[in-house]
């Protein structure tokens, strides 16, 4: 019960940042495919190098999680085709949606209910990957 | 506290970021959102038509509980922390937009021409919405994660898979954005 609470915390405050980042806006996403501004490369940005720095802390200093587990990185599986091809498809649906899966979520809260739409056909392809995996590269 | 309600600037929401992931990894979890969709799958019942969707999906009640937030989040992040939610983008950006119908440019958080309540009965933005959809959910699973899975997680743990699809994403949203658009939308 208080796991969950602290979940819902996280997702509470993960929500807001989604909308005050304006990372959840269409609008920042198409202006930076075509890199009219310095927003969402200075958010992705300032987060992966604060992320950096938080992992080697993390595994430098062997730092256990708050339930005294150890915490442990899962390395991404060795291969080309699938996160070339893979992150180009899911590329193409970003940048028409305007929305990644986290921001997604975020709009149904704020009201846009046509975002609807958009989780609905994001649960569909999840699962005609599903189907067709076997048969892609990968 | 006036800040607040204005739109966070790149290096706050970068940090905010941040802060989500190191507290899901203190609580002995990753951040990655787009693993909710094989959650929803399985809950649909997919593991009838594929394996992949076969596991329990009560150990992943954690993830969905971090959506629920987020949605929660959303409403408050809209209607309790923003006096207007217009979105400032460049001014050229704008112009740009406009030329391409979306007249909601600068305007509004989302295009109305997208996600106005008027487009439930526009086959067109529907059918667009639900391929932009599909190709997030299809590619994001076949690509193992998503921004937050790639960018975020996997680039801060220096993971060059993680660097390939994130040239992926931006591949296909150039693609998308310089080459389709001007077909879809001119």
């Amino acid at each position: 019960m208080m796991r969950s609470l602290i979940y819902l915390l996280i997702g509470i405050f993960f929500g807001i940042t989604m909308f005050k980042s304006e990372a959840a806006s269409w609008f920042r996403i198409y202006e930076m495919f075509k890199f009219d501004a310095f927003h969402m490369y200075g958010i992705i940005g300032t987060a992966v190098v604060l992320g950096v720095i938080i992992v080697q802390v993390i595994k430098r200093f062997k730092i256990k999680s708050f339930y005294g587990e150890p915490i442990e990185f899962q390395p991404k599986e060795k291969s080309v085709p699938r996160y070339l091809i893979g992150g180009f498809i899911f590329g193409l649906g970003w940048a028409l949606a305007g929305a990644c899966p986290g921001p997604m979520f975020t709009l149904v809260g704020a009201g846009y209910l046509p975002i609807l739409i958009v989780i609905a056909g994001a649960i569909a392809g999840t699962w005609m990957y599903g189907i067709v995996r076997d048969k892609l590269p990968h | 506290m006036n800040w607040i309600m204005e739109p966070w600037p790149w290096y706050v929401s970068g940090a905010a970021i941040a802060g989500v992931m190191l507290l899901l990894l203190l609580v002995g979890k990753n951040f990655g959102m787009s693993s909710n969709l094989r959650t929803f799958c399985t809950i649909c019942g997919a593991g009838k038509s594929s394996d992949f969707f076969q596991f329990d999906w009560k150990d992943q009640k954690w993830n969905l509980i971090v959506v629920l937030g987020a949605i929660i989040g959303g409403y408050i992040g809209s209607h309790h922390l923003s006096n207007d939610v217009a979105v400032d983008i460049n001014p050229k950006t704008v112009t740009e937009l406009q030329g391409l119908g979306f007249e909601s440019a600068g305007a509004e958080y989302l295009p109305d021409e997208l996600f106005d309540a008027g487009i439930w009965t526009n086959p067109k933005v529907i059918l667009l919405l639900a391929l932009g959809g599909f190709m997030v959910g299809f590619g994001a699973r076949y690509a193992g994660g998503c921004t937050s899975g790639h960018a975020i997680s996997g680039l801060s743990n220096l993971q060059w898979p993680s660097l390939l699809a994130v040239i992926g994403f931006f591949a296909g949203g150039m693609v998308m954005i310089y080459f389709l658009y001007p077909i879809i939308f001119g």
